[in-house]
């Protein structure tokens, strides 16, 4: 690479305009004086300077990387800068670039790095279960981690699989060459990276004690670590509407000819619904946390009892948010699941039709179920029956899932490769959530299991068993496509046994803790439960070391052996199976037409109504 | 190869033996023994909404996983086969009816057996705000949960509103906890009890339960509430009518002079101003 490369927009721009940004901002801040501010002179802590110098370092950053040389230049009358089309070179994968496949890439490292690092929190957090008592750290460095595992998860995994997958192959899967606004699909990306970094700053401001959730007014109390988690989660919600509606858009205005709502292959599907949630539930967590960090710096009083707020209003307003987001969590997983099995089960999808009821019904019922996490917060207490048969009433369009699922196995031909391992063990994992969930949504049952290592279980069951096994699922399926090179079906294989049997040992131990007694994110527990919460360490420890396989298989295959990888390893009908590996810049010469049916799987040759296969740019 | 009828019929099978195979154990083995305990009628009462839960469930699970287990070994493509499909079935209509018809009549039971459950037994437990729509009959023995970072204190209204750091109730009574806070939301979790009810500032949470005979029980916080969070537990004890009388006159001499500086007994109590925690 020539030097010369180094200067201009780039990533190293990015995080240089970024740190000057937040020292621009941080000096700002600390300019604004107010009589009611004066308490903050008394403690050294200006949340404003800090608010402002996280705005201002991801201006910076985003100027940096170019986002702004578009509309700058089109409103000076020049004419625009074509640098973000590249075509060719790794640097495009270092900046600004609006190829989907490119971006698509970017989010698997980019999320993957920091799904690393919270599953780095994990263990940390495990190792001081180890005893009972205090063992390695102190009571606010252990909430930090728990916080920072939690916000990390929840907040990077909502685009876990959106991401990557979505943004590189449902634009291929309805035959368009790009999303309908590439730029906006890039800083999607940018934005959650800038957010990623911001909530790791956190550390450097003391951390912060209340887990993912924010609760007001342990937030409000909190000191300014607590900002970092309220920029992180702001930022992931500006990113989830975004990304949300940019998949709307593309897939509603830019479906080849022919490809009518009921021939989109089932992903799309997950996707479409993901994206509603997206764009309906995310504005609600950017609203409710812009009020938190007025609380913070201009005093306002939304949360604060003694001045008139009212905590409940926190409480409801982030469920509001939260409960379709951990749908936002569940519906790509259902998405990639359901297009895995025809492949390996060589099947069409049984039941099509109720698989996209199922995922509009989850996506309908998922505004309607929040107050369930405050059956006993005493906030509205008499439309607890609702509510309880509200989150009943999502097993129902759960079960099309699990029956399509099933119905799609049904006589098939059934080849256990690892992506199918991941999709049928995603089936068990789902199914163990899902009923553990019936306990949660059951008053007298969660007046038990609220707050207990039951529902903290109960939850891992259904984003770590379902959302991440899709997941990898979908990295053994599809980024031999991606990045033109085989990943190692041997430690696919010994990656997958490890982690399903180690995840199963962990997370189904801590079933039962939770019906023991213990509470989430403490630091001490009863002694009677220390060989259950050994057990439980020991194994989360072999599941964090299966994700060391998975890391060694990446990148001993991807940078050092790089076997190329055939066009249609899987025998697969889908249209990104019929393209090169890797996938050409242009995606088509021509854009494709589509049949009637997107799994023509055991249609006599002939007859197949399949997509017309595009022939690659030379 | 079989017929997809046989395998339909296999599959019954196996969904049949093995529910009338796990079925006892869960009702007779697993059920008695689920949490949390036979302490008070609500903690059994949830022992027993547990164990229906778990029946319902059962059938459901066994045919998934006698499913599952069938698919894999039956439908499993023979090594080195070749690239065959399968014959293409696009659903069933039968089948999905039904699967819909069991799952809708399982979940509106499970939602009609929880309410009737819930408005039972008071609230089965749990906070209910503070005029819960369904109450106990007769008279009950008021104790306030006054929980602050980072420990429980508890008030009794009818004893002058004397304010104690430990939790002993009078065995045969329905007690009527009010659970408020004065910082943070804290969550007041009686284990054996079969009470939880979260603690918020300006709140009066009420929940409801019936001791039986004298015991102790594990109280915990159940909502993150800060740094000490992990360490905010406390024993509770119940205790014979005359004993209770007994320690709380007691307590009552004890903390005489302390109640000229306590604030009166009320249903929740101005917090503190919101300060840094540090």
């Amino acid at each position: 690479m020539k030097l010369r490369r180094l200067i201009g927009f780039n990533l190293l721009t990015a995080v240089v305009l970024g740190i000057v940004g937040f020292y621009l901002g941080w000096w700002l801040g600390h300019l604004v004086k107010a009589p009611s501010l004066d308490y903050f002179d008394d403690t050294g802590q200006n949340d404003i300077a800090l608010f402002v110098a996280y705005l201002t370092g991801v201006v910076g950053f985003l100027v940096g990387l170019g986002f702004a040389n578009y509309p700058v230049q089109r409103m000076l009358g020049k004419p625009p800068s074509l640098r973000e089309k590249e075509t060719a070179g790794i640097g495009r994968y270092f900046g600004l670039c609006t190829d989907h496949k490119v971006v698509g890439l970017q989010y698997l490292i980019g999320i993957g790095a920091f799904i690393f690092i919270g599953g780095l929190n994990a263990m940390l957090i495990r190792f001081e279960l180890l005893r009972p008592t205090h063992l390695a750290w102190n009571g606010n460095n252990y909430l930090t981690l728990v916080g920072l595992h939690g916000t990390m998860m929840m907040g990077m995994m909502t685009s876990g699989i959106l991401g990557p997958f979505a943004n590189y192959f449902v634009p291929l899967m309805i035959g368009a060459r790009r999303m309908a606004f590439p730029r906006i699909e890039a800083l999607t990306f940018w934005l959650l990276m800038a957010a990623g970094t911001i909530l790791m700053t956190t550390l450097a401001f003391g951390g912060f004690p209340t887990g993912w959730t924010g609760y007001a007014p342990l937030s409000e109390q909190s000191n300014m670590g607590m900002d970092a988690y309220i920029a992180f989660f702001a930022l992931v919600g500006l990113s989830m509407t975004l990304l949300g509606l940019n998949m709307l858009v593309t897939v509603i205005t830019m479906r080849a000819p022919g490809l009518s709502w009921s021939r989109l292959p089932i992903f799309v599907w997950g996707t479409v619904t993901t994206s509603v949630l997206m764009v309906l539930a995310a504005p609600v967590l950017i609203s409710t946390l812009f009020m938190l960090a007025l609380d913070r710096t201009a005093q306002t009083s939304f949360f604060n009892v003694q001045a008139g707020g009212s905590p409940y209003l926190y409480e409801n307003l982030f469920w509001i948010f939260g409960h379709p987001e951990v749908y936002v969590l569940a519906l790509p997983g259902m998405g990639i699941v359901l297009e895995i099995l025809p492949v390996f089960a060589r099947k069409p999808l049984w039941g099509y039709r109720l698989a996209v009821t199922g995922m509009v019904g989850i996506m309908l019922l998922s505004f309607l179920v929040w107050q369930h996490h405050l059956f006993v917060s005493g906030i509205n207490g008499d439309l607890r029956p609702f509510y309880m048969l509200s989150t009943e009433l999502i097993s129902l369009p759960t079960g099309f899932i699990f029956v399509c699922a099933l119905g799609t196995l049904w006589a098939g031909r059934i080849r256990l490769t690892v992506p199918m391992l991941f999709a049928l063990a995603w089936i068990f994992n789902f199914l163990i959530g899902g009923l553990s969930g019936v306990f949660l949504s059951d008053v007298p049952s969660d007046v038990t299991t609220h707050g207990s290592f039951f529902s903290m279980a109960h939850f891992h069951y259904t984003i770590m068993g379902g959302l991440l096994f899709a997941f990898f699922g979908a990295v053994y399926f599809w980024v031999p496509k991606m990045t033109g090179f085989e990943l190692s079906e041997r430690l696919g294989k010994i990656h997958f046994w490890v982690m399903f049997i180690a995840f199963n040992s962990t997370f189904g131990p801590l079933l039962v803790i939770g019906f023991l007694g213990m509470p989430r994110r403490v630091v001490t527990y009863a002694g009677y439960l220390q060989g259950a919460n050994e057990w439980v360490s020991i194994s989360a420890f072999v599941l964090g070391a299966s994700m060391l396989v998975f890391l060694v298989n990446l990148v001993w295959t991807q940078v050092f052996v790089r076997t190329p990888a055939a066009a249609n390893p899987w025998g697969s009908k889908s249209i990104e199976f019929q393209l090169p590996s890797p996938v050409p810049v242009h995606d088509f010469d021509r854009i494709p037409t589509f049949g009637p049916d997107p799994y023509p799987y055991g249609v006599i040759e002939g007859t197949r109504p399949v997509a017309v296969p595009a022939r690659p740019t030379a | 190869m079989w017929s997809s009828r046989s395998h339909g019929q296999r599959i019954a099978a196996l969904t049949v033996i093995g529910t009338a195979i796990v079925l006892p154990l869960v009702v007779f083995v697993l059920g008695p023994n689920m949490p949390p305990g036979k302490g008070t009628p609500v903690a059994s009462s949830q022992v027993t909404d547990n164990t229906v839960l778990l029946v319902v469930m059962t059938p459901f699970t066994v045919f998934i996983l006698a499913y599952l287990a069938y698919a894999l070994v039956v439908f499993r493509a023979p090594k080195g086969e070749g690239l065959v499909d399968g014959a293409p079935v696009r659903g069933h209509f039968k089948a999905q009816v039904a699967w819909l018809a069991t799952t809708t009549a399982a979940v509106l039971f499970l939602a009609i057996f929880g309410t009737t459950e819930l408005l039972a037994d008071n609230g089965a437990g749990g906070g209910g705000g503070p005029n819960p729509v369904a109450k106990p009959s007769g008279a009950v023995f008021p104790v306030q949960v006054i929980a602050q970072q980072w420990e429980f204190t508890y008030r009794y209204p009818t004893y002058g509103g004397v304010e104690t750091a430990t939790l002993v109730l009078p065995a045969g009574r329905e007690i009527a906890f009010h659970v408020t806070s004065l910082d943070a939301i804290h969550s007041f979790w009686a284990y054996q009890l079969g009470v939880k009810a979260d603690a918020n500032p300006g709140v009066d949470n009420v929940a409801y339960v019936r001791t039986k005979s004298p015991s102790t029980f594990q109280i915990r916080c159940a909502e993150l509430c800060g740094l000490w969070h992990g360490y905010m537990s406390d024993t509770g004890r119940v205790v014979s009518s005359s004993d209770f009388a007994t320690w709380i006159a007691a307590r009552r001499r004890q903390f005489a002079p302390v109640m000229n500086y306590l604030p009166k007994y009320a249903p929740s109590y101005a917090p503190d101003p919101t300060f840094r925690a540090g």
